[in-house]
């Protein structure tokens, strides 16, 4: 896998996260980090392995949210969550951690990040954040970003975030995401100082606009359009199971009911006695498991929970590929429209050489009506083109190469987010199964006792 | 137990045949409220044979007393009396099997109605055919009802489906209503054919056979409200003990047997919602497996588990109509069958207690008055008794009936987990099968 030579302006040099081999190795993964938590595999480790370098690595982990009151740009007071982010360095041998950096970010410091990472590294999938607002609902969970399961999963989240760039080749050496994860105080500041917003190509945000490009790249076409059914199909996924859940919630939560009248019942029949004793303590019994039933749905949803976020990273991530293939599109119409202005020049200055007007132009059209001009200042006029023109070829040529870079570039990161993504889905899936079968294996357990309570009645 | 009865007692002479009918006179000494006077009852019941009108009712009733005895004076047949005797423990030997089936619709230009076909197979000696097939309506059923409730007042009376479902817009002519109510007409006959007492009821047996069959006239109906009207005006003094706790048992059982009616449809109700979103929720899966290469195939098995699931849903929901919740239904419209028995026991009581306030405070008219204290004793007697026994006998079958539903409804919930499991385990396996494959693929 080809990458691009680090940048040395946005690379850490020297870095602690810098590989003892070659640094030309390329295989970006020479800097190892062991992603933790989450589970994460790194495409990273596996070339480390691979190289067999020694390296220390890095665990990080968003362990705490807390609420906190401030004051916002407007001196208003607001509350917030603030998260604390502890990287840990690991011993290769031993394997013991010590804890080299703690500070506490908030949601809006992560999101300077990843707008700053999307300026200077538009050929890479930057991995996305996770939700700002609860969305895909369904209606027990609060859609309050200070509800604690809100937070707890948005907490998890961010953890999820900082890893995969941790564990990106290219991303794990930015010096601002290093910052980030070390420099509490003035951090924000250092990334505004770096100028990115004014970098950052105003028509990357104008989504509407279309570019009308000639000779589009069919790998970024068709990409794209695997963007847009992606975002589409996950999100009616995410909808649906939203839906299922709320209705699942329902028919386990009426079982519960039957839980108060049987205990009323089973009062009743101890009341009447003659024999029937035995049948109100096994009415008891019955109820308990009927509660018992109606509340292992909470959990059961909940771990469900994790599976949509795991669905909703790659929901997100759609947006981050179509990023990628706008910034390509752009840049293929700057180049082109590069090429159309070199291209018109020529003509101007060739008509102007010989002194044939073949091209219709406003001020041929007015020398030739108000006059001609002089010998001299046709010359001057042919020399400034000569010159643009030149410059012209040249922009050209760097445009070009950078182009053909990008395309590399991109597409080497796209073919590593591909596999990331084919992993991390199918093992979702996998997750997914394995919550239906434990939730079935507790179903079994439930009925099979209810169902004993009233045989021995 | 009622069970136990005085087989010794000497039968008088000059019984008729056919103890089912209301040929045999009631009326007697009646035993302070004892429960076992029945045959005695029975041999001073034959002597008074006038045909007075709360005579006749009665001495339905007194056929009634020895439904649970095991006296050998009740029908000749001796195949029935056999039955007779075995019929509260083995059920399976009964001797008339009812089906109803075959709705119909038919048109006339005043009406429509639906009638259903009623099939009898029978190897009793009273009935003139082993098999007989006739056609009724729903109005007949509701003759039959009142037919013998008149007969058997203090006797608990299977429940019949509702004239109309009043939640929810359904047709009167609506499939599902039909089924319903087809089922509910089949069970009510076979409860009654299971009944002691009620199996050997004469109208019953003109029900099951008359081919000519003019239908219920207007006046007997008209009879049925009338009667109802009254019972409700008298009130409820000096009702014994007994009848007191079964009262408050009723009055409870009804309570928590609505609840449980309201918690099952709405478990049904839920459980179909749940269905309709999850027919959905597989086929996104193919959807998407359409623009992923690499993972189709898992893609699929995930849809293809759900639709199984899904399926398995739909399984536990009409295992959950056809078995919970109609019996949950039938005893909500028992429990209130029986505050209606409650009710006509507590009246002919009142109408007993009325003539002793007569008799205590005006001195008018005595010369007849002890007689007809006595015979009301009598009457009131019987009455009390046929409820004591009839109620200890469906308070069985309640228990029984419930236990068996709920019991079933479990099953349901155990099978629809258990087809999910396998579904979903196979598909583990199958994924891990092909991790497998594909690491063994890789090695060098």
């Amino acid at each position: 896998m080809e990458q691009a030579p680090p940048d040395p302006e946005r690379q850490l040099q020297p870095a602690p996260l810098e590989p003892l081999g070659s640094p030309d190795a390329g295989l970006g993964a020479a800097v190892g980090k062991e992603a933790e938590g989450a589970g994460e595999e790194s495409s990273g480790v596996d070339t480390m392995t691979h190289n067999n370098f020694w390296l220390k690595k890095i665990e990080i982990s968003v362990s705490e949210a807390e609420k906190r009151t401030g004051r916002n740009a407007m001196n208003m007071q607001e509350t917030y969550t603030a998260y604390l982010i502890e990287t840990r360095s690991v011993e290769h041998t031993d394997g013991q951690s010590v804890l080299t950096d703690s500070l506490w970010r908030r949601y809006s410091e992560f999101e300077l990040l990843r707008s700053y990472l999307l300026v200077y590294y538009p050929h890479i999938v930057v991995p996305p954040l996770p939700e700002k607002r609860a969305e895909f609902v369904w209606h027990k969970l609060s859609a309050d970003n200070m509800d604690p399961d809100f937070v707890e999963r948005r907490r998890i989240g961010l953890e999820n975030f900082l890893l995969r760039i941790a564990s990106h080749p290219i991303l794990c050496r930015d010096k601002i995401f290093y910052l980030f994860l070390t420099q509490e105080g003035n951090w924000k500041e250092t990334v505004n100082e770096t100028g990115f917003q004014l970098k950052a190509d105003s028509r990357l945000k104008a989504l509407n606009a279309t570019f009308r490009v000639k000779n589009p790249d069919k790998r970024f076409t068709d990409l794209k359009h695997y963007s847009d059914e992606l975002q589409s199909v996950i999100s009616h996924l995410l909808r649906v199971r939203a839906r299922v859940a709320d209705r699942l919630y329902g028919v386990y939560k009426v079982h519960g009911n039957y839980g108060r009248v049987f205990s009323e019942w089973s009062a009743i029949e101890k009341e009447m006695g003659d024999g029937l004793q035995s049948a109100g303590h096994h009415m008891d019994v019955f109820r308990g498991y009927m509660c018992r039933y109606a509340s292992s749905i909470d959990d059961i949803l909940e771990d469900e929970e994790h599976y949509a976020d795991q669905l909703k990273e790659y929901l997100f991530y759609a947006e981050a590929l179509r990023a990628v293939c706008r910034k390509h599109e752009l840049m293929q119409y700057d180049l082109e429209m590069a090429a159309q202005d070199l291209a018109s020049k020529k003509q101007q200055c060739e008509e102007l050489v010989t002194g044939t007007v073949r091209t219709f132009s406003l001020k041929g059209m007015t020398t030739k009506l108000f006059g001609q001009e002089t010998p001299e200042q046709r010359e001057a006029r042919i020399k400034v083109l000569e010159e643009q023109i030149n410059e012209g070829e040249q922009q050209l040529k760097s445009k070009n190469l950078e182009g053909r870079e990008f395309v590399k570039n991109a597409w080497a990161d796209i073919e590593r987010f591909k596999e990331q993504k084919n992993r991390d889905l199918k093992e979702a899936l996998i997750s997914y199964a394995v919550m239906q079968i434990s939730m079935c294996k507790k179903g079994i357990q439930v009925w099979t006792n209810a169902k004993e309570c009233f045989s021995k009645m | 137990m009622e069970g136990e009865r005085r087989a010794s007692q000497a039968p008088s002479s000059g019984l008729p045949a056919g103890g089912a009918n209301g040929e045999s006179p009631g009326g007697g000494a009646p035993f302070p409220g004892s429960s076992g006077s029945s045959a005695l009852l029975q041999a001073e019941v034959l002597d008074l044979d006038e045909d007075e009108d709360d005579l006749e009712v009665f001495s339905k009733d007194a056929s009634l007393m020895d439904m649970n005895s095991f006296s050998p004076m009740m029908p000749t047949s001796p195949l029935s009396m056999i039955n007779q005797i075995k019929f509260e423990d083995e059920p399976d030997l009964k001797d008339l099997f009812i089906t109803v089936d075959e709705p119909e619709s038919h048109v006339t230009t005043i009406e429509t109605f639906i009638t259903y076909r009623i099939i009898t197979k029978t190897s009793r000696g009273e009935f003139d055919s082993s098999e007989f097939e006739v056609r009724r309506r729903y109005q007949d059923f509701l003759w039959l009802k009142g037919k013998l409730e008149e007969a058997h007042p203090t006797l608990i009376i299977p429940p019949l489906p509702e004239k109309f479902i009043v939640k929810g817009m359904v047709e009167r002519f609506n499939d599902d209503f039909i089924e319903t109510r087809r089922k509910a007409l089949h069970k009510f006959l076979n409860r009654i054919a299971d009944h002691p007492t009620l199996t050997f009821n004469e109208d019953f047996k003109i029900f099951l056979t008359a081919q000519a069959w003019q239908g219920p006239g207007l006046l007997s109906r008209m009879g049925q409200t009338v009667r109802a009207v009254a019972s409700s005006m008298r009130g409820v003094k000096n009702r014994p003990e007994e009848f007191m706790e079964m009262n408050n048992f009723i009055e409870l059982f009804s309570q928590k047997i609505n609840l449980i009616d309201k918690i099952s449809q709405r478990i049904y109700k839920e459980e179909r919602e749940y269905f309709d979103e999850m027919k959905e929720y597989g086929p996104i899966h193919i959807l998407w497996s359409a623009s992923e290469e690499d993972l189709v195939d898992t893609l699929k098995d995930v849809a293809s588990c759900i639709d199984r699931c899904c399926k398995a849903t739909e399984k536990r929901m009409s295992g959950l109509s056809e078995a919970l919740l109609p019996v949950v239904h039938e005893y909500v419209l028992y429990s209130e069958m029986l505050m209606g028995v409650m009710k006509r026991r507590d009246q002919i009581q009142a109408e007993l207690d009325s003539k002793v306030e007569v008799l205590t405070y005006k001195k008018a008219d005595t010369d007849l008055l002890p007689e007809e204290i006595g015979k009301l004793e009598d009457k009131v007697e019987c009455a009390n008794n046929a409820l004591k026994a009839d109620w200890e006998r469906w308070k069985q079958n309640m228990q029984n009936d419930i236990k068996l539903a709920f019991t079933d409804m479990a099953e349901e919930n155990i099978h629809y987990y258990e087809q999910c499991l396998a579904t979903w385990e196979s598909f583990l396996t199958s994924q891990t099968n092909l991790h497998l494959e594909e690491a063994s693929e890789d090695k060098p």
